[in-house]
């Protein structure tokens, strides 16, 4: 369970890191968001994982370490925060320099290259 | 409390004196000599204890565990050198009363030098070498103030500058040096560093330590080769030049070698170091002041020869060389600063301060001429004046050095050399100026004598010259004792101050000295044309050229590194952060703590299965963003199962509230932005960025591994058996949220708060037509809102309500909160957004969410602050049971205010945020009127 727990953070990192690296705002916010999910998980098992003993006093007969819950709570929500601040800086760029871009490059969003209109025509 | 008092004194006087401004120029003068003359009053009481070699100490504790307290301390040697600086600083204020035109900002020149003047006394009376060093570099950036003090001018703005650098630099390694000291010697107290004298000389790292402090010391005061900051600094005013090149600023480098004289002196390195800069100093000042045609800059070089002789006389390591240095800093600094005082006085009536065109003065200001003349004589060793007795002793130490064979010739033809010199140089300062023919074209003609007051500093300097030189013992013999025995100790050679010595060696070397340099300056047209022939080395440039040498290195270094794209930076940051985890990751290496790994089930495998597949698709359809929105979602509802599955049912029923508001957050912003990523980066930055979020990914792969598989111990035990019965909630979580740690949540909805705010500023004003369709060519549809989703969506606001109600009502005690229930009030509230329109929904839900927020926020402070009024700390919770018909029994705890206070921040947070970017569009917003009308 443990090798499983470990082998989802380390997606959700691989996954998170590399549209941080994007140069565009979306998959940045994107990524961030995916980054969030591990660290998160990541912060939520340094009280190990254990199944069924939720930390409600009555409900079992041994209870998991119901701190590192109490701040994770809290991340998710700030977490949120965060992501809606980061998406609204992200339409503020939009709105000012007329592009996404990440280095605020005022160059408008160029229409999609031939290639990419055929890839979006084979799907369909 | 004395000794603070002198210190801080000036510090306050420089606050106060700007207020005497209104006052006219004799009201601020007098204010600003004020705290010179306390001090002065304030130090005299401690002369019986000084004179018999006492030392006053006045100590504070500052920062004990750094070794800095704010002690001063008091004895024979700093009270020599505050006396110089007090005395001379009230006749520099005198002076430059008269000396500043009416248009100047005097009130500005008399709080810098206040200023510069605290630094000083702060140098020679602080007991902690640290303390030392924080006003050693307040002298260097109040001097750089009062250098450029006429910031018009294009080189004083450029002298200052490389004062400071030199001394500032100077600073940096003399702070080096002290921490080293300081760690030899165990403490930073004077005291303690002086007496662990033989302790610092055996240890290792004596040399470095000595060569760093001597670097502060030389820099400090113009030692060769760092000379050369000194005349460039002669752009000052006159008083300034007069106070910093006599008395003080440069002096500071000479307090610092007789003050740590005992701790650091009397090895081999401190004898070559000391006396061969020292040396050099000496002979290359006195012979450049020969070619000065710029009055104050003759007299700067001849300072620096002047303090490679002290410097010198400190280096030979004898006790009566010691004694005689500090005599001539006395000697010094009185003929110095008069004289500056004369030249500025012939600035002021001339408008020039050109030797060539300066001449036969002695008809039109006699007075002056005068006081310049005796001035001068002190300075080319003349006897019956104060120069002629440390000169003398000097020579006499010259030839006290036992080195071996020839080498012993020279100390003393050196020092008859540099004497020839300063006969010559100050021959030419009188002669040439207030002889020699006629003035030549001068700007101010005829010339006249100054005010009568300004000339009186001078008069006292040069009545000082002549008292010391004929009853030396009288005058300054007492005080002189006590500044020797201060840095000898014990053992200060018992000498006599005497006007003659009799017929000896260093008497004919006087007598030599004085015919050469007369000689020498009779034969001075073949010497300048000698000098001519020479081109000048032009230190300013060479040292700009230095200074932008070093300011393009950085710049070009600056932008390698930030070549102003976020997303190199985002690369470094990732790959900074890499490095600086691995290094003490790797020493632990891989490995399976002692629990080792527990069996796994397959829903749950399944599901870890379906997130890592998603999480890696995302990564790479995300140019196609629409369907990695999609794929996200699904990593975060798994996620949310995950919190479900390992007993965290308030954790997933946080994701999956949080989750739902994200992903229509998204959706709102991919209307207003393309829907496709363009293909920008080169397949090498696709591959290198794999490789930092692979080796990221398995770093936290491994870290993971190694800590769950450990067994650990929670503070948590805590929590558990107090839930209850402390603060009354069974579900542990939610206590700990509103009750044990309520600050904390206190200061997380703030964040919130702010946020939303923030959004909410940010996209006010703010226009974003939407784009009429997807970017591929294909226009959004038309529709009106789907008539299904508005039917079921305005029955199900009063039932999310009711379920998020009870969420909030039962959260104490079983899952649920403030948090959840207002997510889901959120939820609910965004889905009549969504499906009926921003115009529909606000005619029939007027609330501004600010209002929501705030009322959160207070109803939490409240509820924490309710406590306070029963006598107990900050957010106390309080809870009791009542009975409710139909309900049964019921727990009310105040915690339950608190929890409202989450419950509506988090609402009031999460729709300002949503509702600012929705009402973003005008397009989109005056469509949704049209149809609401």
């Amino acid at each position: 369970m443990e090798l499983l727990f470990a082998l989802v953070i380390g997606a959700l990192t691989t996954s998170g890191v590399y549209l941080l690296l994007r140069a565009r705002t979306f998959p940045v916010i994107m990524g961030l968001t995916m980054l969030s999910y591990g660290v998160n998980l990541f912060l939520f098992s340094t009280g190990r994982l254990a199944t069924g003993q939720q930390p409600v006093i009555g409900t079992a007969s041994s209870y998991t370490d119901p701190l590192p819950q109490a701040l994770v709570l809290t991340a998710i929500v700030i977490g949120f925060a965060m992501t809606a601040f980061l998406v609204v800086l992200a339409l503020r760029n939009l709105s000012d320099n007329g592009g996404d871009h990440v280095d605020e490059r005022p160059d408008t969003v160029s229409p999609p290259s031939k290639q990419q209109r055929e890839q979006e025509a084979t799907r369909k | 409390m004395s000794l603070p008092l002198v210190v801080l004194l000036p510090f306050l006087g420089a606050i106060v004196v700007p207020f005497f401004a209104q006052g006219g120029r004799t009201a601020i003068a007098i204010a600003s000599s004020v705290p010179a003359l306390i001090a002065l009053a304030a130090l005299f009481p401690h002369w019986p204890a000084l004179s018999s070699g006492g030392v006053v100490l006045h100590s504070y504790e500052w920062l004990p565990t750094l070794g800095l307290s704010f002690s001063f301390r008091l004895d024979g040697l700093a009270l020599l050198f505050a006396l110089l600086i007090l005395i001379i600083g009230v006749l520099i204020i005198l002076y430059a009363h008269y000396y500043l035109k009416a248009h100047e900002n005097v009130a500005k020149f008399y709080s810098l030098l206040l200023c510069f003047k605290g630094s000083m006394l702060g140098i020679v009376l602080s007991g902690n070498l640290l303390l030392m060093l924080i006003f050693w570099e307040l002298t260097s950036l109040t001097s750089f103030l009062l250098i450029s003090f006429w910031t018009h001018k294009q080189n004083a703005r450029r002298g200052a500058r490389m004062a400071l650098a030199i001394t500032g630099g100077g600073g940096l390694a003399l702070m080096a040096g002290i921490l080293l000291i300081g760690n030899i010697a165990g403490s930073f107290e004077l005291d303690a560093v002086l007496a662990a004298g033989d302790q610092i000389k055996a240890h290792a790292l004596y040399p470095v330590a000595l060569t760093l402090v001597l670097l502060g010391a030389f820099t400090k005061s113009a030692q060769f080769p760092f000379h050369f900051w000194l005349p460039h600094a002669m752009e000052a005013p006159t008083p300034v030049s007069a106070y910093l090149h006599s008395a003080t600023m440069v002096k500071a480098g000479i307090f610092l070698m007789a003050r740590l004289y005992p701790a650091l002196a009397g090895t081999e390195q401190w004898f070559y170091m000391v006396s061969f800069t020292g040396l050099a100093t000496l002979l290359l000042g006195a012979w450049v002041a020969m070619f000065k045609h710029d009055l104050k800059g003759l007299l700067a070089h001849s300072t620096v020869s002047h303090l490679g002789l002290i410097t010198l006389l400190f280096g030979m390591g004898t006790k009566m060389a010691a004694v005689a240095a500090l005599f001539h800093v006395i000697n010094h600094a009185t003929f110095k600063a008069s004289l500056f005082m004369a030249a500025g006085i012939i600035d002021h009536e001339t408008g020039t301060r050109d030797m060539r065109r300066i001449n036969g003065l002695w008809r039109y200001m006699p007075h002056t001429a005068t006081l310049a003349m005796v001035a001068a004589s002190s300075m080319a060793g003349v006897p019956l004046l104060n120069g002629f007795l440390s000169k003398e002793m000097f020579f006499a130490e010259s030839l006290e050095l036992n080195l071996p064979g020839l080498w012993a010739w020279v100390p003393p033809i050196a020092a008859t050399l540099a004497g020839i010199f300063a006969v010559a140089y100050s021959a030419r300062f009188v002669h040439d100026v207030f002889f020699n023919g006629k003035p030549v074209d001068l700007p101010h003609f005829p010339p006249h004598e100054p005010p009568r007051y300004m000339k009186i500093p001078v008069e006292i300097l040069v009545f000082a010259c002549v008292m010391v030189g004929v009853f030396p013992a009288i005058s300054v013999g007492p005080l002189l004792f006590a500044a020797a025995s201060a840095t000898l100790g014990s053992s200060t050679p018992d000498y006599q101050l005497a006007v003659m010595h009799g017929l000896n060696l260093p008497l004919l070397m006087s007598f030599t000295a004085f015919l050469g340099g007369l000689f020498m300056y009779s034969q001075r047209k073949r010497l300048f044309a000698f000098h001519d022939r020479f081109r000048e080395i032009d230190e300013k440039a060479i040292f700009e050229a230095v200074v932008s040498w070093f300011v393009n290195l950085a710049g070009r270094f600056t932008r390698r590194i930030e070549n102003g794209s976020l997303q190199r930076y985002a690369m470094l940051l990732m790959v900074s952060v890499i490095a600086v985890a691995a290094l003490p990751l790797a020493e632990a290496g891989f490995y399976v703590g002692e629990n080792g790994l527990s069996a796994f089930d397959w829903p749950t495998a399944t599901a870890a299965g379906v997130l890592i597949i998603s999480a890696l698709a995302t990564a790479f359809w995300h140019r196609e963003r629409f369907y990695a929105l999609v794929l996200l979602s699904v990593v975060g509802l798994i996620v949310a199962l995950g919190f479900a599955r390992f007993s965290a049912p308030d954790l997933a029923m946080t994701q999956l509230s949080v989750e739902v508001v994200t992903i229509v957050l998204l959706m709102l912003a991919l209307y207003y932005m393309p829907s496709w990523t363009p293909m920008e980066s080169t397949r090498a930055q696709r591959i290198r960025d794999v490789v930092i979020a692979l080796t990221a990914g398995t770093g936290m792969t491994l870290v993971t591994l190694a800590m769950l598989t450990q067994s650990f111990s929670s503070i948590s035990d805590f929590f558990l058996q107090n839930s209850k019965p402390g603060g009354g909630g069974t579900n542990v979580v939610n206590v700990i949220l509103v009750d044990f740690r309520g600050f904390d949540t206190l200061g997380e909805i703030t964040v919130l708060a702010i946020a939303a705010l923030g959004i909410y500023a940010m996209l006010k004003n703010t226009d974003l037509p939407a784009p009429p369709g997807d970017g591929l060519g294909r226009v959004w549809a038309r529709d009106q809102y789907p008539l299904m989703l508005t039917q079921i969506a305005r029955p199900m606001l009063p039932l999310a309500l009711m379920v998020s109600a009870y969420i909030f009502l039962r959260g104490h005690n079983v899952p649920g909160g403030g948090f959840i229930a207002g997510l889901i009030t959120s939820v609910a509230l965004i889905l009549q957004y969504i499906a009926s329109g921003m115009i529909w929904t606000e005619d029939r839900i007027p609330i501004r969410y600010h209002n929501v927020i705030g009322l959160g926020l207070l109803f939490a402070v409240i509820a924490g602050a309710g406590s306070l009024a029963f006598g107990y700390p900050f957010l106390t919770s309080a809870f009791g049971y009542i009975n409710w018909p139909v309900v049964g029994k019921f727990e009310v705890a105040s915690a339950l205010i608190f929890d409202l206070g989450v419950y509506l921040a988090v609402v009031g947070a999460t729709l300002l945020a949503l509702v600012s970017i929705g009402r973003l569009s005008p397009y989109s917003f005056a469509k949704s009127k049209k149809e609401g009308a």
